[in-house]
């Protein structure tokens, strides 16, 4: 099964930088073009009911509905040290925005070792799956 | 403090701890080498205490293959590559209120490096006083550092010594939440099943949960007579006591034990890095919930 052709590109990228100081910068890069969801799609305090379960980085996760069917995905994480989780969420909204949500399913939670590698804590790994869980579930049953 | 001092002193107080400020003052120290271990892979490299080297736990430190820790000559080239001699007084914070510093700073003692410290309150307390940060990674003159061989005796602890441990009724400390405590949950609140078959504790294991020795809204270890209060009146530990104290993997649990040897001033206390996710997947061993 297909995964979006955004996440497909930039795995593809990740492939082709080896090295690990060469992945980090690019992640980081990511993370900086983070941005919090916009106050008028959803306001703080965020719903409890969008945060990611056992995430560390307090990540939530919202989507609202398209013409076309697809959904926009917006991303927050409270915790400013999360700039994993920060640039994860920045991967996951450019990708499954407007994807079909036959291919947002497809993709396996474990993305995230191809994303970060396998040097993750468990707690790092749980939380950064959770994210990719939540938008999946969402893409599932519809907008929230 | 001058260094000179600072090498002298015994772990038995907090000195194993260093102040912000005394850290912002050291920064050029040549007999200081600062060690950065997070959790969050890219935190390092989004910025670091000027003249930090970053030790990763899972790429530095763990076995590559195997479960276990570096051996006595990966751990040396890691030494040499920082630029830290036999003597440099190295100086260890990150994230998680240095959870992941503390265990750094436990597997440097299993190679009898003692000439330890970790920054009160870490990365949360260096930046939440706007000291600086920079991106730019250091280059030191590679040393000759000589380790000694991996010493598992003293601080490490391996699943048949604690099952003599818990059969003669000496004292354990388990440090997850009170919910894998009890065997209610197999892994941390709010995560996924982290891979133990069975939940409980090891008989005769006390429960405290190891957060309870930071003041997490600024990452400080708590003063050492709330520690006192906690350790030794509330659970009842004495100094000469032989403790082993355990988690899920070894990590949280490090964090107790470096509360326990280096702020309290235990004699014996060790680490089970096995822990629960050895514990729980043992067949046969005594399990309590």
């Amino acid at each position: 099964m297909p995964i979006p052709p955004k996440l497909q590109s930039v795995l593809e990228t990740l492939e082709l930088v080896p090295e690990r100081s060469d992945r980090i910068q690019f992640l980081i890069s990511l993370a900086e073009g983070f941005h919090s969801p916009p106050p008028e799609v959803v306001a703080k305090p965020y719903p409890e009911e969008f945060r990611v379960p056992g995430c560390e980085s307090e990540a939530f996760v919202f989507s609202r509905p398209r013409a076309d069917g697809t959904l926009d995905f917006y991303f927050a994480v409270e915790n400013p040290q999360g700039v994993s989780a920060m640039a994860l969420a920045a991967i996951l909204r450019e990708s499954f925005t407007g994807a079909n949500r036959e291919d947002i399913l497809s993709v396996p939670e474990d993305v995230i070792y191809q994303v970060f590698g396998k040097e993750l804590s468990m707690g790092k790994s749980m939380g950064l799956m959770g994210m990719v869980q939540m938008a999946k579930m969402q893409a599932r049953k519809g907008p929230h | 403090m001058a260094i000179s001092e600072l090498q002298s002193l015994e772990h038995t107080t907090s000195e194993a701890l260093v102040s912000t400020e005394w850290l912002a003052e050291h920064l050029e120290d040549p007999n200081v080498r600062i060690v950065e271990s997070d959790e969050d892979p890219l935190l390092y490299f989004v910025g670091h205490i000027p003249g930090a080297v970053e030790v990763d736990w899972t790429r530095d430190l763990n076995d590559q293959v195997r479960r276990d820790y570096l051996n006595r000559e990966s751990f040396e080239a890691l030494m040499r590559r920082h630029g830290i001699g036999n003597d440099t007084c190295v100086v260890f914070y990150g994230d998680r209120s240095n959870w992941w510093a503390a265990y750094a700073l436990w597997v440097f003692s299993l190679f009898g490096h003692a000439n330890t410290r970790i920054l009160d309150g870490g990365r949360q307390k260096w930046i939440a006083e706007g000291r600086p940060l920079t991106s730019e990674e250091p280059n030191y003159e590679p040393t000759n550092y000589t380790a000694q061989p991996r010493d598992d005796k003293q601080d490490r602890a391996f699943r048949d010594e604690v099952l003599a441990h818990s059969d003669l009724h000496n004292k354990l400390i388990d440090v997850r939440s009170p919910q894998e405590f009890t065997g209610e949950r197999l892994h941390m609140p709010e995560y996924p099943n982290e891979g133990a078959l069975r939940g409980g504790h090891i008989p005769g294991a006390l429960s405290v949960p190891w957060a309870r020795a930071v003041n997490l809204e600024t990452g400080e270890f708590r003063p050492l007579e709330e520690l006192r209060q906690i350790y030794e009146l509330e659970v009842g530990l004495g100094k000469g006591e032989d403790v082993i104290v355990y988690c899920r993997i070894g990590e949280r649990s490090s964090h107790t034990w470096f509360v326990l040897k280096h702020l309290l001033g235990f004699g014996s206390v060790r680490n089970y890095d096995g822990s629960w996710t050895e514990w729980g997947n043992l067949v046969g061993v005594p399990i309590e919930r």
